[in-house]
């Protein structure tokens, strides 16, 4: 039984690691490849922890994965922020297909109207 | 039927680092490799925690650790360099 779980359970997680890299290769823009990246890493690596929390079966290593995985899920966005930050305002292009970028609105309001702040 | 899962699982995620490894070869500008490296580090850690289970052997728990703590703050470190003004 705990074989079974452990093996579904690990299969799910390897499958969304590779789905994370697909993206990362695929996609058209950094913004995007990074919302693959962040979003199917953190899903697949809980996965693998999940199954090797049950694997192992006992109190270290239950604790052991259950902290890298506050860990993870704690730092993936804040380390997202900071990548789509520096590389938005370090003049990336963004894909040709983007419909809606609010921060360059922003900045055209504000040229438009100088007055108002 | 354990070990031929592991076999699959380590598998997979031996080609889902050979395939992050391409965007961070190929990468046009430094953001692009930014990701891909940060990705490269969850999936080394998703390595060491299903060999980790696989052997039985805890303290390699502990590696695993250790790389998501220097990946999160060479993520940082790289993106504070390109935030003050890195050639890209």
């Amino acid at each position: 039984m705990t074989d079974v779980v452990t093996a579904v359970v690990w299969l799910a997680g390897s499958g969304f690691a590779l789905l994370a890299a697909v993206g990362v290769l695929r996609m058209p823009d950094v913004f995007t490849r990074m919302q693959a990246s962040t979003k199917a890493s953190t899903l697949g690596l809980g996965c693998l922890l999940i199954g090797t929390a049950i694997q192992l079966g006992d109190f270290p290593a239950f604790i052991r994965a259950a902290s890298i995985g506050a860990f993870v899920l704690l730092t993936t966005p804040v380390s997202g922020l900071v990548i789509a930050r520096a590389s938005y305002f370090a003049g990336v292009a963004l894909w040709k297909g983007t419909v809606l970028d609010e921060r360059q609105a922003v900045v055209e309001s504000d040229r438009a109207t100088p007055d108002a702040g | 039927m354990l070990p031929l899962v592991s076999q699959i699982t380590l598998t997979t995620l031996g080609v889902a680092l050979l395939i992050a490894l391409i965007r961070l070869i190929k990468g046009p500008t430094l953001p692009d490799r930014i990701v891909a490296m940060d990705l490269l580090g969850m999936l080394v850690v998703g390595l060491i925690v299903v060999l980790a289970g696989w052997s039985g052997v805890r303290a390699t728990l502990d590696a695993a650790i250790v790389i998501a703590l220097v990946g999160f703050l060479g993520t940082v470190a790289y993106a504070t360099y390109l935030e003050r003004g890195a050639p890209r």
